[in-house]
């Protein structure tokens, strides 16, 4: 098994912390990870991309150029990554502000209404968990939940733990909005 | 009367002290880094810290400081001496440390490592001998000189439009939360040295209390590099330096 | 403190390493993108568990001149900063090789020259390898490509260095400081007591216990003849370590047609385009330097025997080409391929550089 993955939007929308999530759930599920994020003053306010790699063996290059996933949070993402969907992968991206929509038919395209099921939920930082849902739903990689939410604790900070019960509720609710 | 006679115990009325090694300095005759060596020398085996004292010499012409006082030494870089000095009693906190340093490691290069170490209140002594020039270096402008004072880089004297103003480092010093004693004394008189020498150990006494970073300024004579004989050299410290650098306590907490 | 497997940056892993270690002091500066070795001490607070000491230094300048002052007394001390800090340090770091004193330098590279960048860079291997300060003198370099091997090698710089008496760098880049990847951080490791440190360190200055004899740390010599002595003494013991220490890493050699020379995480970029080109039906083999000096320069010939050419990939201009030009004594074509100003080549970049460059160059 092995998931090269990038997580692109604005700074802001939780593509870091998705990620580091992610990254977390995999090494509870005793997988090799990577994490690596644009960083510096490129991510505040304008765009912010992560590159998440799940895999059972060592990894080389954390720094790709073809993906097996590709999240794309806002246009500047979508035109961006898009073509860089390896043949056969997956592109999930949030219809939210998208006017101009992939084209591809070599991969799998998931539009995902995700900000709108956030509203549903009824906490706007919840965001990003319904993202991740829809990406575990995707994977072929079957991410078991209960790694995930050791990697949810992990991550955040003990007085974020009492949102771990929200996170988990939006993750399913990714999941949900994926399948449909 | 032979002279063995007189080589006796009981007529003794001076000898080198302990830990200063039994060598020629390198010091010109006339300067006051000999006296200065001599007095710190006398404290430090007096006050029984032989075993636990780490001193950190400058870039200057004490930079053989260590071939003198027969203690463990670090020889720092130009102006870094307080660095060194905060790392050593960082990691040492019973060593007793002190840094001896000249008026250009002190108040131009080392300006901000004497200024910040100070200021963290490092408890450590810091022994600054001013003699408003570089004599190592052949005499060049120190931060110290005075204005209208020759040297070889002030040839025609210092002037303010030119080379600014001299540094009163110790009175910065002073005003610092991290000191907590803060004096200025000389070695061109008998009683000069005994003050000197009282308000070396009462610096190393603050440092055994704990009690934070303390200055001991010397105001001190380079016959050589002010081209003058000793006692001249005397006579002008006397006359123009204490203007600008008066003696005694700035701050004693 | 057990063993523990976690995530975590490199910046934070080396904070974690220092400690774990039983490192004694750390003196430093912020500087981006290092920040977060300074900022996880502060916030682990070592000083209480282990007797660590932290201190934010005033400057680059004055945290190396403590990393000095410590490594006189026999301490094991650490600092570490980023490419414009490290020129600043570069003072400091001769005095503490030319006293011959343990110490342990981490420079997480940016983009130069001047203030440049805050993205990766390589660009400092010259410094880092052929002096960066005055006088002729050698820092022991390693270059991590995991945050696996930020922790490692704090433990393996902290030992070589103490055992040659030589200060060591970890020169790593700035995607191994910023990303986080699964790491092992070691079980903790007790400091050494002060009576340890005395006995390990008899030549410190640390105050003379039992009236011993004066130590004097110091680099000055006025007399020539032995400052020669005191050169040619350090010049032992760099031979020394040449021929010891040398470490490096090969992937896919044998068999390869072709050759690649890369170091810190760039080398792990050109593992992947290694795949990458292995479905292209070329076969291109890898050699990693760990140790960027000593430079494994037998080893890179070894590797060179029977290939057709090496490209090597760095972050710079063209830097440890010229190391590898002199290992192989240029009898094979040898071209750089290096992207500038904090931008890092992707696999499929390196692979189109190896096939311009190396496989079918054309002619000027």
């Amino acid at each position: 098994m092995k998931q090269e993955i990038i997580i692109a939007g604005f700074g802001g929308q939780g593509v870091l912390s998705m990620g580091k999530i992610l990254a977390y759930s995999g090494l509870m599920d005793d997988k090799e990870v990577t994490w690596f994020p644009s960083y510096g003053p490129e991510q505040r306010g304008g765009t912010a991309n992560v590159t998440v790699i799940l895999s059972d063996e060592k990894i080389s290059s954390p720094v790709l150029d073809a993906y097996d996933i590709v999240i794309a949070l806002n246009q500047q993402s979508l035109d961006k990554f898009s073509p860089r969907v390896k043949p056969g992968g997956i592109l999930i991206y949030d219809t939210n502000g998208i006017h101009n929509h992939p084209t591809r038919d070599d991969i799998s395209v998931y539009p995902i209404e995700a900000m709108e099921a956030t509203m549903e939920l009824g906490n706007p930082k919840a965001y990003n968990m319904v993202v991740m849902g829809a990406l575990l739903e995707a994977m072929s990689y079957k991410l078991p939940m209960e790694n995930v939410v050791k990697g949810l604790k992990k991550s955040l900070p003990e007085r974020h733990h009492k949102l771990i019960p929200l996170n988990e509720q939006a993750i399913e609710k990714g999941r949900t909005i994926l399948k449909n | 009367m032979e002279i063995k006679e007189i080589i006796r115990e009981e007529n003794k009325v001076y000898s080198t002290p302990q830990l200063l090694d039994e060598v020629d300095m390198h010091y010109c005759p006339g300067c006051s880094h000999g006296v200065v060596h001599k007095l710190v020398a006398e404290v430090i085996h007096e006050m029984g810290l032989t075993e636990k004292t780490v001193g950190v010499s400058p870039v200057g012409c004490a930079v053989f400081a260590y071939n003198y006082i027969d203690v463990d030494w670090v020889e720092a870089a130009h102006g870094r001496a307080p660095a060194v000095a905060t790392a050593v009693k960082r990691l040492w906190p019973d060593d007793v440390v002190f840094t001896y340093q000249g008026d250009g490691d002190m108040a131009a290069i080392g300006t901000a490592e004497s200024i910040h170490a100070a200021n963290r209140g490092e408890n450590i002594v810091m022994i600054f001998v001013n003699n408003a020039i570089y004599g190592m270096t052949g005499g060049q402008m120190a931060p110290t000189t005075l204005i209208g004072q020759k040297t070889a880089t002030t040839p025609y004297g210092r002037r303010v439009d030119l080379n600014g103003h001299p540094l009163e480092i110790t009175e910065l010093m002073k005003i610092l939360d991290g000191t907590c004693y803060v004096t200025r004394q000389s070695v061109h008189t008998p009683a000069a040295v005994r003050k000197t020498k009282a308000a070396l150990k009462k610096a190393f006494e603050n440092q055994l209390a704990k009690k934070g970073t303390s200055v001991v300024e010397i105001v001190s004579t380079c016959n050589s590099g002010w081209k003058m004989s000793p006692e001249k050299a005397n006579d002008w410290m006397v006359e123009n330096m204490f203007e600008k650098y008066p003696l005694g306590d700035l701050k004693n907490i | 403190m057990k063993g523990e497997v976690t995530l975590m940056k490199g910046n934070e892993a080396v904070a974690h390493a220092a400690i774990r270690y039983g490192c004694d002091g750390y003196f430093g500066y912020p500087i981006t993108p290092q920040s977060e070795v300074l900022e996880t001490l502060e916030a682990l607070m070592p000083w209480e568990t282990t007797g660590m000491v932290v201190l934010q230094a005033e400057s680059e300048v004055a945290a190396i001149n403590m990393v000095y002052g410590g490594a006189a007394t026999g301490k094991a001390v650490m600092t570490s900063s980023s490419s414009p800090g490290i020129s600043l340090k570069q003072e400091g770091i001769s005095y503490i090789a030319a006293a011959q004193l343990p110490a342990l330098i981490l420079n997480v590279m940016r983009g130069g020259p001047g203030l440049g960048t805050i993205q990766p860079s390589q660009a400092d291997y010259f410094q880092a390898t052929k002096g960066g300060g005055h006088g002729d003198y050698h820092l022991i370099v390693l270059a991590p490509s995991s945050v696996q091997e930020m922790v490692d090698f704090v433990g393996l710089g902290f030992d070589l260095s103490f055992k040659y008496l030589t200060p060591a760098m970890i020169l790593a880049d700035g995607i191994v400081g910023q990303m986080m990847e699964k790491v092992v951080l070691p079980e903790q490791r007790p400091r050494r007591t002060d009576e340890e440190v005395k006995k390990q360190c008899p030549w410190a200055a640390n105050g003379r216990t039992g009236m011993r004899k004066r130590n004097v740390i110091t680099s000055l010599e006025m007399e020539p003849a032995k400052m020669e002595v005191n050169n040619h003494r350090l010049q032992a013991v760099y031979k020394e370590i040449e021929e010891n220490e040398t470490r490096w890493e090969e992937i896919g050699v044998e068999g390869a047609d072709y050759l690649m020379v890369a170091f810190g995480s760039i080398a792990r970029i050109c593992d992947k385009a290694r795949e990458l080109a292995a479905e292209k039906g070329i076969k291109v083999g890898i050699i990693r330097p760990i140790t960027l000096w000593p430079f494994p320069k037998e080893a890179v010939n070894k590797a060179a025997e029977g290939k057709k050419g090496i490209l090597v990939v760095e972050l710079n201009a063209g830097q440890m080409i010229e190391d590898v030009r002199l290992a192989i004594h240029d009898r094979l074509p040898v071209e750089h391929f290096g992207r500038l100003g904090g931008i890092i080549p992707s696999p499929t970049e390196v692979v189109e550089a190896l096939e311009q460059k190396i496989i079918n160059p054309t002619k000027a």
